[in-house]
């Protein structure tokens, strides 16, 4: 059971802010999702084996070869959306 | 199936001795090692070869955390990390997979870094070193493959900077992620351990540690009586010993004004020398580790065997094999194996001159002098040691003259046959070396006549005389013998 003070935590951990009223609609509609998987909870799956990963493959490799597959981009492609830049370097507040 | 010890990394005698370890040190290291002999970065074409080129010219789409880019693993990568895990005594796992590892930071493009978590792909291994009471065996939790987050440049010092500059030419390197137990009983330990750590990963080619952040260090301590202190931000060998020592005294200085150390992450000011608190751990840690949807999960323990194969000799498999093959002793081979060119550059010596002539030079004598000059063995040439050890092998020139010759070598370079000339080194014997004994005796009456006194000491400031006489290209032992002979 989600209660008010779980969701502030993971609105946080996400940098989210919400509103009171976000909080009161988001609560139980949480809530639902986890019942759901409550719900996945009561499957029986004694002997079977779990699905570590969605996709049924495994071993997929590149070859250690500089631009295979892509191609590194220019320092100017790399910093054409970063609303604030310095020197070359991309600038963010400070963090701490 | 790879438990047993490995046959390149044998077990060491037991050290006789205990040690007390009075306050309960418990330390444990997690080492953040870069692949960087690797060409590209571990999801990702982009070169690993940045060092010298302005920040963000080396990143694409996957290391950026651009939306829709598809990261793909560096098949070498995989191998490198199998070659460490055997290295290390460890398991490599029959499954192993990628997490997505979740936290806000201006060091991670994507939000999350890509790591292992449950299954990590080397486990359960050990790394021996020269503990505080003899051979120390440190577990090995995990060695687990992880991607390197980019380069912060904070603007004065961290805590009081306005803002945060970022070169993501860093991120998406390949990281192996080396966690032990907490087997280390001092910080002396501790810096043994990342010793040994590195000269195994030097000699198995999969790192560079002169690049700058090879090799990160974050380090767990707790003390009797307190909970466990992490900081981060630890960057050679000798900051780890530093701030671990600072740590205990911290953290004993909190019991013993009857505090409580708490659980805690802790920033090392490595110009300070101090730790400060960054954060408690409960209010921070919540990742929310998931499978990374993006990588499928490997299954490549079956290319272990292959791998074991290959592996190199190891430090400790050589250091016994020098001692066997070269008859040197054990403290001799343990420091030449202690770095890898050292090692090279002795046998390749060893091989074409007495091998414990060369091991007594080199250990004894050029090690210190490069040490004292901050020069490693790449600015000492192995055709001069050879010349060096066949001049003496011939009695051309004293011990001093050798030492003489390979200062002279570090600080002005030239030859070693060119400094003999230049100086005068030469070894004068016979005629030369009597003559000087005769004017030594005939000018200093007083230390004769002491000497014939029964003034043992005298007999020192004639051979004095007699090394200024021929400019110290006497063999001193040979002027006391003619010396004593004459004085009768």
């Amino acid at each position: 059971m989600i209660a008010k003070k779980d969701l502030e935590h993971m609105a946080w951990l996400s940098r989210l802010e919400l509103s009171d009223n976000d909080k009161e609609k988001y609560t139980p509609k949480l809530n639902s999702v986890l019942d759901y998987f409550g719900e996945l909870d009561r499957v029986d799956t004694e002997g079977v084996e779990p699905t570590y990963h969605v996709l049924a493959l495994s071993n997929v490799f590149r070859e250690d070869e500089v631009n295979m597959p892509g191609k590194s981009l220019t320092q100017d492609e790399a910093l054409s959306n970063a609303p604030k830049k310095q020197d070359g370097f991309f600038k963010a507040p400070r963090m701490m | 199936m790879f438990d047993e010890p490995n046959k390149n990394n044998p077990p060491f005698s037991k050290g006789s001795s205990k040690y007390e370890n009075p306050d309960s040190v418990m330390i444990g290291l997690e080492v953040h090692v870069q692949l960087n002999k690797l060409k590209t970065k571990v999801f990702c074409g982009c070169t690993t070869d940045y060092h010298n080129d302005p920040p963000n010219s080396h990143v694409c789409p996957v290391c950026l955390g651009l939306p829709g880019a598809l990261p793909v693993i560096n098949k070498r990568a995989v191998e490198a990390a199998i070659k460490v895990g055997l290295a290390l005594n460890c398991k490599i796992e029959e499954h192993t997979q990628f997490y997505r590892k979740n936290y806000y930071y201006p060091d991670l493009p994507k939000g999350f870094q890509i790591t292992q978590y449950d299954f990590p792909i080397s486990s359960g291994g050990y790394i021996t070193i020269e503990g505080e009471d003899g051979e120390h065996r440190v577990g090995i939790t995990r060695a687990h493959m992880e991607e390197d987050p980019g380069r912060l440049v904070h603007e004065g010092t961290i805590d009081k900077s306005k803002y945060t500059l970022i070169d993501y030419n860093r991120s998406g390197m390949a990281l192996l992620e080396v966690v032990s137990e907490p087997d280390l009983r001092s910080p002396k330990e501790a810096r043994r351990y990342l010793d040994k750590l590195r000269n195994i990963l030097e000699y198995l080619d999969v790192f560079d540690g002169n690049l700058e952040g090879a090799l990160r260090v974050d380090a767990n301590i707790s003390i009797m009586g307190g909970q466990r202190a992490e900081i981060k931000n630890i960057s050679s060998h000798k900051g780890a010993e530093r701030a671990l020592l600072y740590e205990i005294v911290r953290q004993k200085n909190v019991l013993r004004r009857g505090g409580i150390v708490v659980l805690e992450t802790r920033h090392f000011d490595e110009a300070r020398e101090i730790t400060m608190s960054m954060r408690s751990k409960e209010e921070a840690h919540d990742y929310r580790y998931f499978p990374e949807p993006d990588l499928v999960p490997l299954k490549i323990s079956g290319w272990a065997p292959a791998i074991k194969e290959t592996l190199p000799e190891l430090p400790d498999a050589r250091r016994m094999r020098f001692v066997e093959q070269y008859g040197i002793t054990d403290d001799h081979a343990k420091a030449l194996t202690s770095e890898l060119k050292l090692a090279i550059f002795y046998e390749d010596v060893a091989k074409k001159a007495d091998p414990k002539t060369a091991a007594v030079w080199i250990c004894d004598v050029l090690k210190g002098e490069l040490n004292y000059r901050v020069l490693t063995i790449d600015s000492f040439r192995k055709e001069h040691m050879l010349s060096v050890i066949g001049l003496l092998a011939s009695k051309k020139i004293t011990e001093d003259g050798a030492v003489d010759i390979i200062r002279t070598l570090l600080d002005k370079g030239g030859s070693p046959d060119e400094i003999v000339a230049e100086k005068g080194l030469l070894k004068v014997e016979g005629d030369i070396v009597s003559t000087a004994v005769d004017e030594a005796i005939k000018e200093n009456p007083q230390a004769v006549a002491d000497y014939r006194a029964g003034k043992e000491k005298a007999l020192n400031s004639l051979v004095g005389a007699v090394m200024k006489k021929t400019k110290g290209r006497a063999d001193a032992r040979a002027a006391r013998e003619v010396l004593m002979g004459k004085l009768g």
